[in-house]
């Protein structure tokens, strides 16, 4: 029924077309809650510093059936260029968040399903919790479905999700699920690339089983023209770990949106990141770490460079609730800002109900310290290099913060790749 | 626990069984009828016999008003506020003739007496206490609002050969209108936010301080407002305005009387200082913070600003903030001149249902601007505290510099203790740093101070009183009693 699309509120009428079609009782909800609300404009304070407005004003299409072969290998071809290690991973492909088999390789030990084979929509994700997950909920195409059973070791899988944005105004909305059974452990290389200008908002459900761990690596080297607003709610029982790292470089307009429950006593969360931008970027990093259970311990660190006329936003909320007694919160979030045009806003967030808990964050913002310039400069080095050295010394020390070595190997050599040798040429 | 649960009935009665300020006077009052229109705005301005720009002033800002919504981001909750069932208005009785102590309701000088408000001079200078090697100090001027109307002034002789302008702002509309034209709302527009509106609109009385240049203002200037008379807001505006090179310390306490109904205080300050000039303006707070149920206690909507527009000026608030059931409050600074310093220091207490959302806002916009800001919080009972603050750096402020301490000790498990600052760079020239904690009370603090012969309450006392010490520093000594008796945690024998 149009009905629906002359009352969509703001941007949410560039996705009327689609949205009219949905059928079934989740994504009618997720219409319901979206018709309510509306895609969040910088009014709603979780979008304070993120306007949509990089959505522009064309209507979105659905990605077209079938896809350009030779432009997708070529693109997955240049992102598995990047280091050696990355061509030798399990690997699942989605072109325009489809699953590409024929650009896949799954190893028989990891049980991988996809969405449009069984949508199920998890349970963490209620449509009305968020906006662009009520979107993604309506719009759902496709998603990889990991899941490992209790006590394997699956090893280390990559789920790489390519856009290829055409004339049109496309957009995709993968939605993903990760569960990990009792004891279980899985590495995740998530890689999000693509070229032209196209909508990518994916959902990711986790479930972390006891004592299982997931480390969760997320490269965000999206397409320049690219807009990418993606979840990840990840639910970790008793002493489970979800150990993640977002790295964030593409995109117009990204953002990384983490909802992390530590839900049983002596569980672990890591949510850490860092992003490097230039031009006009806009990169969001947003989270919330949420204890609902005693003697769990959350670390975040997030470090952006932020040069031309970029604008980085952090905003980290850890919410301790009255439960979560012995909790152990820490959250620092460090800026560079390289150029007089570049802006960082930063919103790290306590909330605490609990009074036996040990919580802190900080913050800081900067340009290059000048003493450390004219340390470098006095041993001769000439300022450019000195300069990036600085620069690769303050994102390294995120980089470092990555626990799996292939991935932290393969984020190095993204580094290297796009900003070039390490203390060599800017 | 014994030392926390000590603790724990310490803060309790800082909040309301000793409430000893908890008293009504029974005095005629001149009240208007309960309502807010336009014809109400006439009459409050009829009553100051105000010149008609003020007027015209006042109906515009309720113009605006009536068409914002009251604000719902910050973290308290409360029933929906009726504002056509409160009194707008209301004026102790006033005798013809000039004001003079004498003349002053004794029933009025008595409540001040009750209140320790030291409208003597002797009286005054009897409840300063001297430290030790200190041997004089100069005297302390109190304007004080009783109610709506500022009803007795002191040492103005003083203050007027130094050239100072001290006096109720109803009085600066009619003698200085010049002043108040040139700087009411300069600072604090009257559509700035929706209690701004609202004081615009109805505001009764308050204080207006005028430091003409280069004049050190030669005693700190006090002013004690009190709530009395039921179901009247209070609406001050104080307005401070020191000029070049000049500088004044000014201190604000309050006290109200227990009672049931909740009770709206919106008031708006607004500060400018010029080139060279310093303002300190410090608070203590202590309006009636509801009863166990959190029934009653005050509603507290305050808009405070200051605009540093001069090179190298400096805008100092300090504030102890244990009262009141609603705390909504943002002392801010606006760093426009060049190399001018905002600060900010601030404890809050919260104790039983109270609710505190308070911060302040640092807005850098001129070079080499710097600001601090010390955030101390202590939550009990079932209260809830949060600091909310904003740096923010502008294109222009190279050099500027910003650091941020914030930090929470809960006591007890039902209470909350919050923190959102926001921080927003637009110069790669400026430094910001923040930092903040939450704890409690730890065990090796409590032990080390045990092992060293303390007993477990002196040493909780410490410990709290370490905590909140770098703000209760920067208080005027006169106020730093007074906040050390209010926090009352426990301190006998064990800080000298």
């Amino acid at each position: 029924m149009n009905a629906i699309s002359t009352t969509m509120p703001g941007p949410l009428a560039l996705f009327a077309d689609r949205l009219n079609g949905v059928a079934g009782a989740e994504r009618h909800a997720a219409l319901g809650a979206l018709a309510r609300t509306g895609l969040p404009s910088r009014r709603t304070e979780a979008w304070k510093y993120t306007a949509l407005r990089a959505l522009g004003t064309a209507s979105f299409a659905a990605p077209a059936a079938g896809y350009d072969t030779a432009r997708a290998q070529a693109l997955l071809d240049h992102v598995l260029a990047t280091h050696e290690s990355l061509a030798t991973l399990a690997r699942v492909v989605l072109v325009n968040g489809t699953h590409a088999p024929e650009l896949s390789h799954v190893p028989d030990t990891l049980q991988v399903g996809f969405f449009n084979q069984s949508p199920t929509f998890g349970v963490q994700a209620a449509p009305d919790r968020d906006p662009l997950v009520a979107l993604n909920t309506a719009l759902a195409e496709d998603g990889v479905m990991l899941s490992v059973a209790a006590g394997v070791k699956a090893g280390q899988v990559a789920v790489i999700s390519l856009g290829l944005g055409g004339e049109q105004a496309m957009s995709y909305h993968p939605r993903h699920a990760i569960s990990l059974g009792a004891g279980a452990s899985l590495s995740v290389l998530s890689v999000h690339a693509g070229e032209g200008a196209y909508f990518h908002n994916p959902v990711t459900d986790i479930h972390v089983g006891e004592s299982a761990e997931l480390r969760h690596v997320t490269l965000q080297l999206e397409g320049v023209e690219a807009v990418s607003l993606g979840t990840v709610y990840a639910d970790i029982a008793g002493h489970g770990v979800y150990d993640s790292f977002a790295l964030g470089l593409g995109g117009a307009l990204a953002r990384h949106e983490v909802h992390a429950r530590l839900a049983a006593p002596h569980a672990l969360v890591h949510v850490n990141g860092a992003q490097r931008l230039g031009g006009r970027q806009v990169g969001d990093m947003t989270s919330v770490i949420t204890h609902a259970a005693s003697d769990c311990v959350s670390r975040q660190t997030v470090r952006n460079v932020l040069d031309g006329h970029a604008r980085g936003v952090f905003q980290g909320k850890v919410l301790v609730e009255r439960v979560a007694q012995k909790t152990d919160g820490y959250q620092m979030n460090q800026a560079l800002l390289l150029s007089p045009d570049a802006e960082i806003d930063a919103k790290p967030e306590l909330e605490i109900y609990a009074d036996d808990v040990k919580c802190s964050h900080g913050a800081t913002v900067g340009a290059l310290d000048d003493d450390q310039l004219f340390y470098l400069r006095s041993r001769g080095v000439p300022e450019i290099q000195a300069r990036q050295i600085l620069i690769d010394a303050f994102l390294d020390e995120a980089l470092a913060l990555v626990t799996d070595e292939t991935a932290q190997d393969i984020c190095r050599a993204i580094m290297t790749e796009r900003f070039g040798q390490k203390g060599g040429q800017a | 626990m014994p030392a926390v649960t000590e603790t724990r009935e310490a803060v309790e009665k800082l909040g309301q069984s000793t409430y000893k300020w908890g008293f009504e006077t029974e005095i005629e009052m001149d009240m208007a009828p309960k309502g807010l229109n336009e014809d109400i705005i006439r009459l409050i301005s009829t009553r100051k016999e105000e010149p008609e720009w003020m007027l015209e002033w006042r109906l515009a800002a309720f113009a605006t008003w009536q068409a914002m919504r009251e604000p719902t981001w910050a973290k308290v909750s409360y029933p929906p506020i009726d504002y056509q069932d409160l009194h707008y208005y209301a004026a102790p009785r006033r005798k013809p003739g000039p004001k003079s102590l004498e003349e002053v309701d004794p029933e009025l000088l008595r409540t001040y007496e009750k209140l320790g408000i030291p409208l003597h001079e002797q009286a005054l200078l009897a409840g300063v206490e001297l430290p030790e090697g200190e041997t004089a100090r100069p005297p302390v001027a109190v304007d004080a609002v009783f109610d709506s109307v500022s009803v007795a002034t002191t040492f103005r002789k003083t203050l007027e050969e130094a050239g100072v302008i001290f006096c109720p702002i109803s009085e600066a509309v009619k003698d200085h209108p010049e002043l108040v034209r040139k700087y009411l709302g300069s600072v604090v527009p009257a559509g700035d936010n929706f209690f701004a509106a609202l004081n615009s609109a109805v505001f009764t009385d308050g204080s207006f301080v005028y430091v003409p240049k280069g004049v050190r203002c030669p005693m700190e200037l006090s002013t004690y407002f009190r709530i009395n008379a039921r179901n009247t807001g209070q609406f001050e505006r104080t307005l401070i305005v020191v000029e070049e090179g000049a500088s004044v310390s000014y201190l604000e306490g309050c006290t109200a009387p227990m009672r049931d109904e909740n009770q709206l205080h919106a008031a708006v300050v607004e500060l400018v200082a010029m080139d060279d000039a310093s303002i300190k303006y410090s608070t203590v707070q202590n309006w009636y913070p509801g009863d166990e149920e959190g029934r009653g206690g005050i509603y507290n909507f305050v808009t405070k600003r200051g605009a540093c527009r001069g090179a190298r000026s400096k805008i100092s608030w300090t504030q102890v903030e244990t009262g009141s059931a609603i705390t909504w409050k943002y002392p801010s600074c606006i760093l426009q001149g060049e190399g001018s310093v905002g600060e900010f220091y601030s404890v809050a207490v919260t104790n039983n249902c109270q609710q505190a959302d308070t911060g302040t806002k640092m807005i850098h916009i001129g070079r080499n601007t710097r600001s601090t800001i010390i955030a101390k919080t202590i939550s009990a009972g079932r209260s809830d505290s949060t600091y909310r603050g904003l740096v923010r750096v502008q294109p222009k402020a190279s050099g500027a510099r910003n650091f941020t301490q914030c930090d929470s000790l809960l006591i007890g498990d039902q209470c909350g203790a919050h923190t959102v600052p926001y921080i927003e760079s637009r110069n790669m020239a400026a430094r910001i740093e923040h930092e903040a904690t939450t704890s409690k009370i730890s065990e090796d603090q409590l032990f080390y101070c045990r092992q060293r012969g303390l007993s477990e309450e002196d040493a909780v006392g410490l410990i709290v009183n370490g905590f909140c010490r770098d703000v209760l520093k920067e208080l005027p000594m006169e106020f730093a009693v007074e906040a050390q008796k209010l926090l009352q945690i426990s301190l006998e024998g064990s800080v000298g």
